[in-house]
């Protein structure tokens, strides 16, 4: 592994399939995307498309009974794995959560309702880092401030159900930057919150991208919030990468008739009224 | 010494949600003395027939005596206020059969019962969630399979049927259990502290009564865990599942815990509210199954004291008996629920 | 004169139909998905199992007079025999044969356990269903009740109702009626309150239907699987309620051949295992049978549904 190498994630013919093998369901089909460090990597698509479920499988949660083929190799300070599909299902736990973490959509269902904030947020550091709990909860509180939850003291004290949606997603940020992953999988982080907080939760995103150098993959179906957030922009149907590109290039001068539908379905054109200055 | 005074009792929510579900207890218990009060009352046969035989009921003075005795000349209302003035004094009536106040027929029964209840709610709940866990785990595999042949033959056996099966296998055939009761005759019930003849035989260290009345226990107690076990292995299964599907699971393991940590952290505290109603429907029915063991394995309990009472119209007995197992089943739920409120944060903001 | 007929609904408006047609769609596909899919229920090998024992065990039950080689009460044979090539089941204590008995038992357990769960069932889901549709008092009171009967042993009350009674099988019956309409007054119950606000009603109201019409056409129809597949289940339960009363003494009386009575004789000479081996055998196989079925059926019922249908008393 040399240092010339960039470090982030890089997929390569990802397929997957689902079911038995004589009635096997292609969902993925060879999807080539890279994931660089310090840049957030957008990856569209409306349902079905098979976008979450690249997500998943980065992290190796896909469903039990499905195969995967292709590669992921993974680069990242503390070490590089040629390709994740490889590791033992031990050393691909390991990596879970320490080098790539993941936020989901609905934080009101990502977090357990029974147990305190503290609890959630600082069992994955223990677990990765083997710190003691006193050590534990100063970083919680830290990371708690970092991502702007008011009054981290009390916070670590509460349940789920005393947070609003979006202090909710500050702290599922929180708590999958916990053990200071290089890679972040962000899987729809905005769609089940209300307007007026996506943009508070975006702004996070960005922000700790570039302070962190961070490689984000942004997994949305609202090409608004990519259109805002994402340095380059893949959009996928039915398991394949049907166009690839900067944000830019994709909304302004979108290759396929598939990109042009979706942009069109927008009610407002995004490229001339988001930019990050906006947020 | 100081006095602060407060405007009212500054209760904290899990205080708050306590006190209002034991007041709902306290209700509930009230209706129970209703219900066992009118179904008492419902009875079309005379109960001094009953209690009197044939010919001292033919003699016009000896029924009116017993009726008189029994408060049965009195209005339904005012009978029924006796009966809950009594119920205050921890009077129950006396039991026209045996001639001994209900409540020293309870406090001989009651232990004999509970003892049994006890042993087969605690294997229950340890081999019962173990396994329902394990299926849940392994979905469709063959233990899965196996577990759910397993607790449906559990819940579809008759239970009497079950008791007299082990009783014939193990006891006529193999000799491997003792008889019936709860003490081999030869030995001395030991000194009563709970009524439950183990804990007491420990508690005063009599070793030979103590593995006695324990091999007692086992056989009934097994057919019990039986049934039990079928109900819990089904319903915590599918309440595992239920949480195996949530997101915050998948969160869990998308930080990188161990199996351990994602299963007893995260799955078992999910699924806990689900599987402790479950423990509170399997002790109702455990109530009911060990009617039908007692029966078979003479154990003397509140079952066999029911039948008894049941088949001889004796009527103060009944209503003992019917307030006593009410009054066990609430008490139950009450526990239940205010360990729902301790686990569950949400459910004491309601 | 026709008025709107929700089963086939036409849009109201056309500037107002694209809310309305999604509803309709949505219609179309929750009463589908809420009535049970059959066909997948009867695929399953134990579900397949379990119908083919309850239709056996029906049969028994119709045909018994040319089925069982002897008549039940004749006391025939000399005592307590084992079995053997005359009688295969053995003998009883009063020289009958078991078998015969056994499979006239049929006649008495099936029918009575049908009743039981008819009548409980129909009892509990209008309870339930009031319940649920005008809330508020009526519901209170209602369900209060039911908790509070819920709140006790089935066995125990059941005893307390059939010793009041007089024991006897059609108290036995009314006893556990007493005793088992709370479970499908709840399932009715969240299965009213659940549908009572889905599009489809809530438009019928607006078109002006009377409250039971909306009950009638628009909800019953919906809630009609969870309860069937809820009386399955409890069908098991039923026929294990009513042998266990019989067991006690508390149903059927002397010389009825009655499963659970059966195994009560048993008891008496528990050394002569065939007394009660063969009537328990078939107690088992006849409740097996309904809990395979009631679970396949229930499988088949979609998941939200499936779990008020779990909250059976058992």
């Amino acid at each position: 592994m040399s240092d010339t190498t960039p470090h982030g994630l890089s997929l390569r013919g990802l397929t997957l399939e689902l079911g038995s093998k004589g009635s096997a369901k292609q969902i993925l089909r060879g999807i080539d995307l890279d994931i660089p460090a310090g840049s957030i990597t957008g990856l569209a698509g409306e349902s079905g498309s098979g976008k979450t479920m690249t997500g998943l499988a980065i992290c190796g949660l896909q469903p039990a009974g499905s195969r995967l083929g292709g590669t992921i190799s993974y680069t990242g300070p503390r070490g590089a794995a040629p390709n994740l599909l490889a590791l033992r299902p031990r050393a691909m736990n390991a990596l879970r959560g320490r080098e790539i973490a993941m936020i989901f959509q609905d934080p009101t269902a990502s977090l357990h309702p029974m147990i305190t904030i503290e609890a959630q947020l600082t069992d994955g550091m223990r677990h990765h880092l083997h710190i003691s709990r006193s050590e534990a909860r100063t970083r919680a509180l830290a990371l708690l401030s970092r991502v702007r939850v008011p009054d981290p003291e009390t916070a670590l004290k509460k349940y789920p159900h005393q947070f609003s949606g979006g202090q909710l997603q500050r702290i599922a940020i929180a708590i999958a930057l916990a053990s200071e992953p290089s890679v972040l999988i962000a899987d729809e982080p905005t769609t089940a919150l209300d307007v007026t907080v996506q943009a508070g939760i975006l702004h996070l995103l960005r922000e700790l991208c570039d302070t962190l150098d961070l490689a984000i993959l942004l997994v949305t179906h609202d090409l608004g919030v990519m259109s805002a957030l994402a340095d380059t922009v893949t959009v996928m149907r039915y398991g394949e990468v049907v166009e690839h590109g900067s944000r830019y290039q994709v909304i302004r001068e979108p290759q396929s008739a598939y990109t042009k539908a979706l942009i069109d379905a927008l009610p407002h054109p995004p490229a001339e009224n988001t930019t990050e200055g906006q947020l | 010494m100081p006095v602060t005074l407060r405007r009212g009792p500054h209760l904290g929510p899990l205080a708050r949600y306590i006190l209002i579900r034991f007041g709902i207890s306290v209700l509930l218990i009230f209706g129970v003395t209703l219900v066992t009060f009118t179904l008492a009352n419902l009875v079309p046969a005379d109960p001094a027939q009953a209690a009197l035989g044939e010919r001292a009921a033919s003699d016009p003075a000896i029924v009116a005596a017993f009726r008189e005795a029994q408060g049965l000349d009195k209005p339904v209302v005012t009978q029924y206020l006796l009966y809950i003035a009594h119920l205050f004094q921890g009077n129950l009536g006396t039991s026209t059969q045996s001639h001994n106040p209900v409540t020293q027929d309870l406090s001989v029964a009651f232990p004999a019962t509970a003892e049994l209840a006890l042993f087969v709610i605690v294997f229950s709940i340890i081999i019962g969630v173990g396994l329902g866990t394990w299926a849940a785990l392994r979905q469709n595999r063959f233990v899965d399979q196996l577990f759910r042949v397993v607790s449906l033959i559990g819940i579809s056996i008759p239970t009497f049927w079950l008791a007299l099966a082990a009783f014939y296998v193990f006891f006529y055939q193999l000799h491997w259990a003792p008889g019936t009761g709860r003490l081999s005759a030869s030995l001395q019930a030991p000194p009563k502290v709970t009524g439950l003849y183990t804990v007491d035989a420990l508690v005063a260290g009599q070793y030979t009564t103590f593995w006695n009345a324990l091999s007692h226990l086992i056989l009934p107690g097994l057919v019990l865990v039986l049934f039990t076990v079928g109900l819990l292995v089904r319903f915590s299964r599918s309440a595992v599942l239920d949480v195996l599907n949530q997101e915050y699971v998948l969160a869990a393991r998308a930080k990188g815990l161990s199996s351990a940590a994602v299963i007893f952290r995260y799955v078992l505290r999910g699924a806990s509210l689900p599987i402790l109603t479950i423990v509170g429907l399997a002790f109702g029915s455990l109530l009911s199954g060990t009617v039908l063991t007692e029966q078979v394995f003479g154990w003397g309990g509140i079952g066999q004291y029911a039948y008894k009472s049941a088949t001889t119209l004796d009527l103060p007995a009944v209503m003992g008996v019917g307030l006593v197992v009410g009054v066990v089943y609430i008490l139950t739920n009450f526990i239940i629920d205010v360990v729902y409120g301790v686990i569950d944060p949400r459910v004491r903001v309601q | 004169m026709s008025r709107p007929d929700l089963q086939n609904p036409v849009p109201l408006d056309p500037a107002l139909d694209a809310p309305t047609a999604g509803a309709a769609t949505r219609l179309r596909f929750a009463a589908v998905r809420s009535r049970l899919r059959l066909p997948s229920a009867y695929r399953r090998p134990m579900a397949v199992i379990g119908f083919t024992i309850i239709a056996l065990w029906f049969i028994v039950a119709i045909f018994v007079p040319w089925i069982a080689p002897f008549d039940p009460l004749a006391q025939q044979f000399d005592r307590l025999q084992p079995p053997g090539p005359v009688n295969w089941f053995g003998t009883d204590s009063l020289g009958r044969d078991v078998l015969s008995r056994t499979l006239y038992g049929a006649r008495i357990s099936l029918p009575l356990a049908l009743i039981l769960v008819v009548a409980s069932a129909i009892i509990g889901s209008v309870l339930g269903a009031i319940a649920g549709y005008f809330g508020r008092a009526v519901d209170e009171v209602i369900m209060r009740v039911a908790d509070l009967v819920f709140a006790f042993p089935t066995i125990i009350l059941a005893m307390i109702v059939t010793a009041a009674l007089g024991p006897s099988l059609t108290n036995a019956v009314i006893a556990l009626l007493f005793v088992s309409w709370p479970s499908y007054a709840r399932v009715m119950r969240s299965m009213v309150l659940g549908a009572r606000s889905r599009e489809y009603v809530v438009a019928g109201r607006l078109l002006g239907f009377s409250p039971f019409r909306s009950l009638q056409r628009d909800i019953l129809p919906n809630v009609a699987a969870p309860v069937l597949v809820l009386a399955t289940l409890d069908f098991g339960n039923a026929i294990l309620l009513l042998s266990g009363l019989s067991f006690l003494g508390l149903g059927a009386t002397p010389p009825t051949p009655e499963w659970g009575a059966m195994v009560a004789d048993g008891v008496q000479n528990f050394s002569d295992w065939w007394l009660a081996a063969f009537p328990g055998l078939a107690i088992f196989t006849v409740v097996v049978a309904f809990n395979l079925v009631g679970d396949a059926l229930r499988d088949s019922l979609d998941p939200r549904t499936a779990g008020a249908v779990q909250g059976v008393k058992i």
